[in-house]
């Protein structure tokens, strides 16, 4: 690479500055607890949750240039298995928590299997018709996931019941999951994602098996999806149809799109930005969906490259 | 599979034929996919049953929903999609934010509660179709998913415009070249397929009802359709609904709970073998 190595610390190649500016705003994170409300603090941990989940997606649609619309069904699968397996099963909630990763992995790698040969808005059409299937199953099979009125289950862990606690569980997951995610993109495997984005031809002519790689980098996205549900229904205690609905899929991208495709760590600003865009908006009125359609059209009109990307765009415009 | 059986996917297929054909004549020439088309597909319904139930006409309600719904495809791609035009991606998460807007409006007129559009009196009541007892409007149904096909095979193979349309999805830069309005022939097949998910509405409005997320529900079999099918191509549309109406019944006839796996599979295995579906072209 042609960063200095000089400038490079201990801990995996994150420069120092860097290294800084993370733990920093890890620390305020983590102090969030003491000044806000249970309420808020119940908000920060959907920004953490929605935030991994929409980092999962940027995997795919910002290093291997592929944007999923299914990984709001992987994320429900997850919450579904999750609910199920404690409060059906009566299984501990860890033991949920590790089915339910699992069977996320399982139905991203069945996605990937058949998504993998298409790219561009075929591969958008084929995840979202993917998606939608898990959808309509959850519907439908009354028995297994209680139909439209979904199912109860006390999932949270007993030590992590007050809000805060959670919180900094999650905060925890938060980081070891960013960081894993962060790593994934820097290793040589990501960068031939990178690769494969850029050129698909000229990857498959240097002898890399470009259906075997994107096969790879969408099951590790699915579990990372896996883990942002798994922590949802603990969150939650509660999961129905509209968890793995085409519209948490479109939150997830949107999220995504508002903190910069690629940027990986934008996805907690994109996540913040919509999540108290949504809280705002349901206190007034209770058409958030017409909200969110609204904020899509406008983003992808005015600002497709992200809410911080625009901010750059606009404040070096007025510099110059 | 009985007789019976047989006919409610054929005629379910005619209406997806309906609802597919007008999603893949946008998608194949104007290289837009329209994910607002189920929405277009749900607001055509409710608007094509209001105008029914205020004059008593079912003929009055289609062309009610399908004016309505070409205006409605007016705004969005003169309105909305020329500030994004040549971007495919940004075009489709476009549509998709109309389609949840389009959705939520619907419930805010409409309300949550499912409606049937009141069938004619003359298409009421069943008839004998080789012994087996059918109800009439569905056969119906099943003849206008024929006229529809027939109409669209004449209009793209025996007309000027259909044939600028055919040229346009091959290579539109061409035919601008060669002096055509290319943009007034987009504009023209996006208002005709909007148009067509509105008359699917009312058509589907009347034996499949109409409930919030019925939009949901027949964008995904339409994708279906056009994956199994291929981009726009008519008789792919065509085989694309007879297989995916025929499977979902057959799914709903053998796993009424786990109906949506069985376009899965098909789906699955063509995808193995022809990306770009049965009748898809690379381009």
């Amino acid at each position: 690479m042609t960063q200095p190595v000089s400038k490079t610390s201990v801990l995996a190649g994150m420069t120092s500055r860097a290294l800084v500016i993370t733990g920093l705003v890890v620390i305020v994170a983590a102090c969030l607890p003491m000044v806000l409300s249970s309420y808020q603090v119940g908000l920060a941990t959907e920004v953490l949750i929605f935030g991994v989940l929409a980092m999962s997606i940027d995997i795919l649609a910002g290093f291997a240039g592929r944007t999923s619309l299914g990984h709001g069904a992987i994320f429900g699968v997850s919450t579904y298995v999750v609910v199920y397996a404690t409060g059906q099963a009566g299984l501990s909630p860890w033991a949920g928590f590790a089915l339910g990763v699992l069977a996320a992995t399982a139905v991203a790698s069945i996605f990937a299997l058949l998504a993998v040969r298409t790219s561009g808005v075929y591969f958008l059409l084929l995840t979202l018709a993917l998606g939608m299937i898990v959808w309509g199953v959850c519907l439908r099979w009354t028995q297994v996931t209680g139909g439209e009125n979904g199912m109860r289950a006390d999932v949270r862990p007993a030590a992590l019941m007050s809000h805060s606690a959670f919180y900094w569980a999650v905060l925890a997951g938060a980081v070891i999951v960013s960081f894993a995610m962060w790593r994934f993109v820097r290793s040589p495997f990501g960068l031939t994602l990178r690769g494969i984005r850029d050129s698909e031809s000229r990857m498959r002519s240097l002898g890399y098996n470009v259906p075997l790689h994107l096969f790879i980098g969408f099951t590790v996205s699915g579990i990372f999806a896996g883990i942002a549900g798994g922590l949802y229904a603990m969150f939650n205690n509660f999961v129905s149809p509209s968890t793995v609905a085409l519209a948490q899929s479109v939150e997830g991208v949107l999220m995504m799109i508002a903190g910069g495709v690629g940027t990986l760590f934008g996805a907690f600003v994109g996540a913040a930005a919509i999540i108290v865009l949504e809280n705002i908006v349901s206190s007034y009125t209770e058409r958030w969906l017409m909200v969110l359609g609204i904020t899509f059209v406008l983003i992808m009109i005015f600002a497709p490259e992200g809410i911080i990307g625009k901010l750059r765009a606009i404040t070096s415009r007025k510099v110059r | 599979m009985s007789l019976f059986q047989l006919l409610n996917g054929l005629t379910f297929a005619a209406l997806l034929f309906v609802v597919a054909s007008g999603f893949t004549l946008i998608f194949g020439l104007l290289r837009i996919v329209n994910l607002a088309h189920g929405a277009l597909y749900l607001f055509g319904g409710y608007i094509g049953y209001s105008v029914a139930v205020k004059t008593g006409s079912f003929v009055v309600g289609g062309i009610g929903a399908m004016a309505a719904i070409a205006a409605i495809g007016f705004v969005l791609d003169q309105g909305l999609l020329r500030f994004v035009r040549g971007n495919e991606l940004r075009q489709v998460l476009l549509t998709l934010g109309v389609a949840f807007f389009l959705n939520d409006l619907a419930l805010v007129i409409w309300g949550g509660d499912s409606f049937t559009v009141p069938i004619p009196e003359m298409l009421r009541g069943g008839t004998r179709v080789f012994g087996t007892f059918y109800p009439i409007y569905r056969l119906f149904v099943l003849g206008m998913g024929i006229f529809v096909f027939i109409g669209l095979w004449v209009l793209l193979n025996h007309t000027r415009l259909g044939a600028l349309i055919r040229a346009g999805v091959d290579d539109a830069e061409m035919v601008e070249a060669s002096g055509v309005n290319i943009r007034r022939v987009f504009l023209f097949t996006f208002l005709f397929g909007s148009a067509l998910a509105g008359l699917g509405g009312l058509m589907g409005g009347a034996f499949l009802s109409l409930y919030p997320s019925a939009d949901a529900e027949i964008l995904t079999f339409s994708l279906a359709v056009v994956i199994i099918g291929g981009r726009g191509s008519l008789v792919g549309v065509g085989v694309g609904s007879l297989l995916v109406g025929l499977l979902n019944t057959l799914g709903q006839v053998m796993f009424p709970e786990l109906a949506y796996f069985v376009i899965f599979g098909p789906m699955a295995v063509l995808l193995a073998f022809r990306p770009l579906g049965l009748f898809g072209r690379a381009t």
